[in-house]
């Protein structure tokens, strides 16, 4: 065309294009972003391990090995959205396995069993939240800590520190049953239960936070308590509630590693708060809040999942998983700080 | 008999929409609140003027029922009330603006407009309640171009609106249900001097609407262009009140700082 027309145009792109990012790709990024990142790692596995890595039989592993921690870290991700924090869930998680198992080992019939480890995760995600509220802790880091330590002490009194091993069926159904597919090539598909809950569980967490007016004021309470309260919200209650169903979930994860080990061992689900703790960052939520969605978290979890599982495969040592995975959190972060530079920038 | 008729016809369209008489308010051993009463009439503006600490927010807080008061009584429509939360006062249709506006940055301006009275719909045969996010926008659009409020979306977050955005929206927001009494604190503060007038108008707005307001401000030129009548709180208890037209601004001002007589004598005193 001609030069005019160039000009007008060269004094535009910058902005056009700044305006772009901002309005298009950071909102499509926020949501879809992890799902790139995924079949990145993704890929790189494949690239080194192309032999074992794309099977059925490995990525099927790899949902039943992050199962427990996608219980957890969705519980831990409500909380999270209030701007708060439990680091009671591994320790709830042992308990409630070990109330089942001694159940169990007791003569108790299984349909009392199976339903012990997540109400052991109610009581103790309930007291947390009453705690947190009535007793007016400063912060529910205290609360949780509190219940970290009672919960494993009350985990190893019960089952008087030793590991209890051999459950019914139906208790090890969700963490260890599969639903035969048919043949490929000559290889059975099975799918493990654990995945369609997994999946089930994440359907039902984002109609509660996108769809439901508990979800939406939860969100609301994490961007500002203060206004969630003079909107007539009772806040307590909420915050009762959602420290309750983190702790159910917690129960619930503990079902799942019961079933998958066929057992319960005192001290399960050690660190496994840090590990939700770290997937729901990694998933794109921040500490302060409000912010990040069910999507992200469960990316969060299969990254985590995934990076173990790719270099348990490569034979690299857990101390090394230890610490990239520790880096990948400060990299999340670091991006996500990026990120909110370039979305606020007027 | 006629007489009396009218006198009485006349006395109930006198009646205050909303009273206070005799509040304390006690924190600890502070003492914010010292016996104020204040009478609010239908349709009418009145601004509440007094110094920092005076006891303005606090007032305020009581009249909309964030605060409980320590002693005293609240007389809204003729009928002694009590408000054990905001919700109370809500629903008689006693709105507030908070100081600090009291909006979540992290969500979008409908919902912001209707949090803790979401509209919702049935699924599943009414198994199930969602929030009615879709009627929601629909209703905070409505309600923002009937009040003159231009957005470029109600979905777009309120943290990324200006401070007179986020005034009009705290105000749409106060207003979205039938309210009677709107409470303001300190609305045109943290405003940008262009943005203040924008919100000036929104409150003349309200009260072309019948809806009766209290507006809490420092500044004399929103007092004196919204304002029916004012009243001072001064350590806690009231001080002085006028109606606009026998009020002069160094008046009001000499209320804020303690003083019944012309400023301009003090400044005078001053001087010498
Ligand atoms: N929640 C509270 N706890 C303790 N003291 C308070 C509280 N709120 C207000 N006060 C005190 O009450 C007095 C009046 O404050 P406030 O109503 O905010 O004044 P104003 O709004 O007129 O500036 C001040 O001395 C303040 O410190
Ligand atoms: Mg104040």
């Amino acid at each position: 065309m001609t030069a005019s027309s160039d000009l007008e145009n060269g004094g535009l792109p910058e902005q056009a294009d700044t305006d772009g990012i901002r309005t298009r790709l950071l909102p499509f990024m926020d949501r879809f972003g992890i799902l790139l990142v995924i079949v990145l790692i993704g890929l790189v596995m494949w690239f080194l391990q192309p032999d074992v890595f794309f099977t059925w039989r490995n990525i099927t592993n790899i949902f039943k090995q992050t199962a427990a921690n996608g219980m957890l870290s969705i519980g831990m991700f409500i909380v999270i959205l209030t701007a708060g924090i439990d680091l009671s869930v591994g320790s709830v998680l042992a308990l409630g396995m070990m109330t089942l198992a001694v159940a169990n080992a007791g003569g108790m019939p299984w349909p009392i069993v199976l339903v012990l480890s997540p109400l052991m995760g109610i009581a103790a995600g309930f007291i947390n939240g009453v705690g947190i509220t009535k007793l007016r802790m400063p912060h529910p880091f205290i609360m949780t800590l509190g219940m970290l330590f009672i919960a494993r002490g009350l985990a190893n009194l019960i089952s008087g520190g030793v590991p209890y091993s051999g459950l019914p069926d139906p208790v090890r159904f969700l963490g260890s049953a599969r639903i035969y597919l048919g043949e490929l090539d000559g290889t059975r598909l099975n799918l493990p239960v654990v995945f369609l809950a997994t999946i089930v569980v994440y359907f039902v967490f984002w109609i509660l936070l996108e769809h439901t007016v508990f979800g939406r004021r939860i969100y609301a309470i994490g961007g500002n308590p203060q206004a969630a309260r003079v909107s007539g919200i009772n806040v307590d209650r909420m915050l009762v509630a959602v420290y309750t169903i983190c702790g159910f979930m917690a129960g619930i994860a503990g079902l799942v590693m019961a079933g998958r080990t066929n057992s319960g061992f005192p001290n399960a689900g050690q660190g496994m708060e840090l590990e939700a703790i770290a997937a729901v960052i990694i998933g794109g939520a921040s500490f302060f809040g409000g912010r990040g969605h069910v999507l992200g978290i469960f990316g969060g979890v299969i990254i985590m999942g995934l990076i173990k599982n790719g270099l348990n495969l490569n034979d690299v040592s857990s101390f090394w998983q230890q610490i990239l995975i520790g880096a990948i959190i400060i990299l999340a972060v670091f991006i996500d700080v990026l990120r909110r530079d370039l979305g606020t920038r007027h | 008999m006629t007489e009396t008729a009218t006198e009485s016809s006349r006395e109930t369209a006198g009646e205050p929409l909303l009273e206070a008489r005799g509040i304390y308010k006690y924190f600890g051993a502070v003492t914010a609140l010292r016996d104020v009463s204040l009478k609010l009439y239908p349709g009418e503006v009145l601004g509440v003027v007094g110094d920092n600490g005076a006891g303005k927010s606090t007032f305020m807080k009581v009249l909309s029922g964030l605060h409980s008061p320590s002693e005293g009584t609240l007389i809204f429509e003729g009928k002694p009330v009590h408000f054990s939360s905001p919700r109370d006062s809500r629903e008689l249709g006693i709105e507030m603006v908070y100081q600090d506006l009291a909006l979540a940055g992290n969500m979008n301006i409908a919902e912001n407009i209707y949090l803790g009275r979401e509209p919702r719909r049935k699924v599943l045969g009414g198994l199930l309640t969602l929030s009615d996010h879709k009627t929601g926008l629909r209703m905070a659009q409505e309600h923002l171009d009937n009040l003159k409020i231009h957005v470029k979306s109600v979905e777009q977050n309120v943290e990324e609106l200006s401070g007179g955005q986020r005034q009009a929206v705290a105000i749409a927001r106060s207003t979205a249900f039938r309210a009677k009494v709107v409470i303001m604190d300190e609305p045109t503060a943290a405003l940008a001097v262009k943005e203040v007038g924008k919100v000036l108008d929104l409150i003349s707005g309200l009260k072309e609407r019948g809806i009766s307001v209290v507006i809490i401000s420092h500044r004399m030129d929103d007092i004196f262009y919204v304002c029916d009548r004012v009243m001072a709180l001064y350590h806690g208890s009231n001080f002085a009140e006028a109606r606009l037209e026998d009020a002069s601004r160094s008046e009001v001002i000499g209320w804020i700082m303690g003083s019944k007589e012309h400023i301009g004598t003090v400044a005078h005193d001053r001087v010498q």
